[in-house]
């Protein structure tokens, strides 16, 4: 049985039907990404995920335990973390502060110093700007925090939309290789990409999106084979 | 020759027109007139003059500022010209005044005012003289800058002190003749002023002791914090114990006026610690928290009157709690429905329920139950058993073999302000104790999380719902016990008493103290609540004053008087933000 389980889940904003039967399945220890365009319902399927947003109908399972019907704030006591888009940190609160808030499901002191030593490792930028006030760091160091932030949790499964979005491009390869390197350490990552070329380099498996249904979904390295793919994402001709 | 210099006129000009607008300003309201009489040190100076002459001197000192460090000359040429400007708008009213009849369309640019501005010279000698004294004000106001520092300060400290102990010293002479005698007094002050002399005592008194803690402040910093730490903590308690001694003397020393106004200022200092929670701490924006202070008020009266409206005639104690639970419950009810909305939303729906329960309160549907516009009258103050009396008779009846005192006890009822005093101190220590806790507990840092960024709060696992609700109901409770407060003192209650403007006074005064801030709510009580009050004399002039005193805080200091310590190091830039964390990473390495 996968980690995580999305069967057929239909999700709407008021009206508009934003994922049309979205059956998604992530297994312990993958990095899986969701690639598309704008508006094809990538953030939707996370935020679906992470309980912001409700199905109407379609089933959502983590380690067999139906997810649906908890509200948000109790997704992140099973062990799921959201690195929200456009980076998610308290921007007035310190550096050290944000990491603290994002141990906040927590009440192991031990676990919570560990986990806060490993992000420091991880982070190394971090540990410099500790006491430094998140909103005036720059964008690819708060990138660094949201994604601290969320390890902080210590979750099983980090949810991350869009982490490169509006970096620059030496910072996105960063961006990646930590990536790697949290899944190395043993968290299971589904990543949402506009920048499919990066995500499918990192990612075991892929799923494409289009306009709120999946319509191709392999191995990443089937992915940047297929032609279609590369036409679309990849911009190969 | 003239670049070399580096002057640049329009520095002057811009400061002198300013200032000279002000003080044409003051002049055609009238204020100048209605204090020109109102001495503060006798036979030296009065209001009028400080409010006329002013904006020469401290606008001419920023002019000098400006200047470079050492082009001395020029920056007393800054100093000259702007207080030359200074006189150039009240010399054209001058001029005006004289020629035609403005009062028809100023009303205040009476002869009086003319004759003051003049020195009761002709037009044209009164307009040279104005000339001469406001350039020369602006011109000592430049030298006074070449003063060193460390004589700057304590100069400037003794004349704040003493003009203030001035304009406060109808009410201090007052309470000196009560507590000392009539001829201490009269020693002290003349008429509504200080006496030459004392002023001239206590300015070289304040000055000196400016002078001396300036100079032995880091010595005396050193010594303290190199005591053994458990003689500090000792002394700690002392501080504390010694405070708390002041605070329960209070009203003997302030007497039965100053009392009433340090109650008025308690009752906002309880209803802005209860804002401070919801506006400060969760950041929901709230502009109808006098509904709460209204639940509260209508709550103890009903509970407690004596007159046809009462339901239980409670005591006042018995009345507490419910009042304190109808409040919170009520914090939650609005909760509810403003839970999905942010920022201005939330202003206006909050703005619209404060004025439904002020309309709930004077309408016909409720007037059977809390009177309509005719309020609840004949609410009694609160009564406490004399403990004193009580224990007294125990101890005696004891002695002579007589019954033991039984209940009912004695009882005294609180009807001096003096009395009152007490339970409104109770009430605030109360609600101090509370934010303080809550504000550093698990609640207060998801209170935090939710000001800062909600979507945020709620990835890091933070139920958005009953932190919300949780801060308006103990934000609501605090107003409620305020308003409980506020009927028992009155001993009646108006629908009137419950408008918009309790909900934006509250509102500035927390933010004036510096949002999220206790010690703050009280700073912003007392200049907000209580300086109004205790500048009376000074009639309307003194909403002037407040709205003043909010652009210019504002302007000036954003964060307020004593910010909290996230807003303090939000105002900082990045560079400095580097520096503070340097430090403080050195001071926690020692």
């Amino acid at each position: 049985m996968a980690m995580l389980e999305l069967n057929n889940v239909h999700a709407f904003y008021g009206n508009i039907h934003a994922l049309k039967g979205i059956s998604i399945e992530v297994n312990e220890g993958e990095i899986v990404t969701l690639i598309g365009a704008n508006g094809a319902g990538k953030s939707t399927t996370l935020k679906t995920i992470s309980g912001l947003l409700k199905p109407r109908t379609g089933s959502i399972t983590f380690e067999g335990e139906d997810l649906t019907i908890f509200p948000a704030h109790d997704i992140v006591y099973k062990g799921i973390a959201l690195v929200p888009e456009g980076r998610g940190v308290f921007a007035k609160l310190t550096v050290i502060e944000n990491l603290d808030m994002g141990a906040f499901s927590r009440t192991d002191r031990e676990g919570i110093a560990a986990d806060l030593d490993r992000v420091m490792t991880l982070f190394p930028r971090l540990e410099e700007r500790r006491k430094q006030i998140a909103g005036t760091l720059s964008g690819g160091e708060q990138q660094m925090l949201a994604t601290a932030r969320a390890l902080m949790a210590h979750p099983r499964l980090l949810l991350m939309d869009e982490p490169s979005m509006g970096l620059a491009p030496v910072l996105v390869e960063s961006v990646f290789e930590t990536i790697q390197e949290i899944n190395q350490e043993g968290t299971t990552v589904l990543l949402v990409e506009q920048n499919a070329h990066m995500a499918l380099q990192v990612a075991d498996r892929g799923y494409v999106l289009q306009t709120g249904e999946i319509v191709l979904k392999d191995t990443a390295k089937g992915l940047r084979d297929n032609e279609e793919v590369q036409k679309a994402y990849l911009g190969m001709e | 020759m003239v670049k070399s210099w580096d002057i640049d006129l329009r520095i002057p000009l811009r400061f002198g027109l300013i200032a000279g607008l002000i003080a044409l300003m003051e002049s055609v309201i009238g204020i100048v007139t209605l204090s020109w009489e109102r001495s503060l040190v006798a036979n030296v100076v009065t209001m009028g003059q400080v409010l006329l002459f002013a904006p020469a001197i401290v606008i001419a000192s920023m002019a000098a500022k400006q200047a470079n460090q050492d082009k001395k000359l020029v920056s007393l040429l800054y100093g000259l010209v702007t207080g030359f400007l200074t006189a150039i708008p009240l010399i054209i009213l001058i001029a005006m005044a004289t020629a035609f009849d403005l009062r028809q369309f100023m009303p205040n640019v009476s002869p009086a005012l003319i004759e003051l501005l003049t020195f009761g010279r002709s037009p044209v000698a009164g307009s040279l003289i104005l000339l001469g004294v406001t350039s020369l004000m602006g011109l000592l106001a430049a030298a006074f800058d070449f003063l060193p520092k460390f004589i700057q300060r304590p100069l400037l400290m003794g004349l704040i002190v003493t003009l203030t102990i001035g304009i406060f010293s109808e009410i201090l002479s007052n309470r000196l003749r009560d507590l000392v005698s009539v001829d201490f007094s009269r020693a002290i002050f003349e008429g509504k002023a200080l006496k030459t002399i004392i002023a001239a005592g206590l300015f070289a008194f304040v000055a000196v002791l400016n002078f001396l803690w300036n100079q032995f402040q880091e010595p005396i910093r050193g010594a303290f914090g190199s005591l053994p730490p458990r003689l500090t903590r000792v002394l700690r308690v002392l501080v504390i114990l010694v405070l708390i001694a002041l605070g329960l003397l209070i009203p003997t020393i302030a007497g039965t006026y100053l009392s009433e106004v340090i109650n008025n200022v308690g009752i906002f200092v309880l209803m802005g610690l209860g804002l401070n929670i919801v506006v400060g701490f969760a950041g929901l924006l709230d502009l109808g928290y006098v509904a709460f202070f209204a639940i509260g008020a209508y709550s103890m009266a009903v509970f407690t009157t004596e007159g046809p409206l009462g339901v239980s005639n409670m005591s006042f104690w018995a009345a507490i709690p419910f009042c304190i639970v109808i409040a919170a419950f009520a914090g939650i009810v609005l909760g509810v429905p403003v839970l999905r909305m942010r920022g201005d939303y939330l202003a206006i729906v909050t703005l619209g329920f404060g004025e439904i329960i002020r309309i709930l309160a004077l309408s016909d549907l409720l007037k059977p139950y809390i009177g309509g516009a005719q309020g609840v009258l004949k609410i009694p103050k609160p009564t406490i058993i004399n403990f004193f009396a009580v224990i007294r008779d125990f101890f005696v009846n004891l002695f002579r073999g007589l019954p033991l005192p039984k209940a009912p006890f004695e009882t005294i009822d609180l009807i001096k302000p003096e009395q009152f005093y007490y339970i409104v101190l109770a009430g605030c220590a109360l609600a101090w104790f509370v934010s303080w806790r809550l504000g550093e507990s698990r609640l207060g840092r998801q209170w935090m999380a939710v000001r800062e960024d909600e979507d945020v709060a709620e990835a890091v696992g933070i139920k958005l719902v009953s932190t919300k609700l949780l801060a308006f109901a103990v934000g609501a409770a605090f107003s409620g016990l305020s308003g409980a407060f506020f009927a028992s003192k009155l001993t009646s209650i108006f629908p009137h008493s419950f408008k918009l403007d309790i909900s934006i006074n509250v509102l500035c005064l927390i933010i004036i103290g510096g949002i999220g801030s206790l010690p703050g709510v009280v700073v912003g009580s007392i200049i907000l609540v209580g300086m109004p009050e205790l500048l009376r004399e000074f009639k309307e002039y003194r909403l002037l004053m407040y709205g003043i005193l909010l652009v210019v805080m504002m302007l000036a200091r954003p964060e307020g008087f004593i910010p909290s310590a996230v807003k303090r190091r939000e105002m900082l830039t990045a560079d400095e933000q580097m520096q503070a964390s340097a430090e403080t990473e050195s001071a926690a390495g020692d």
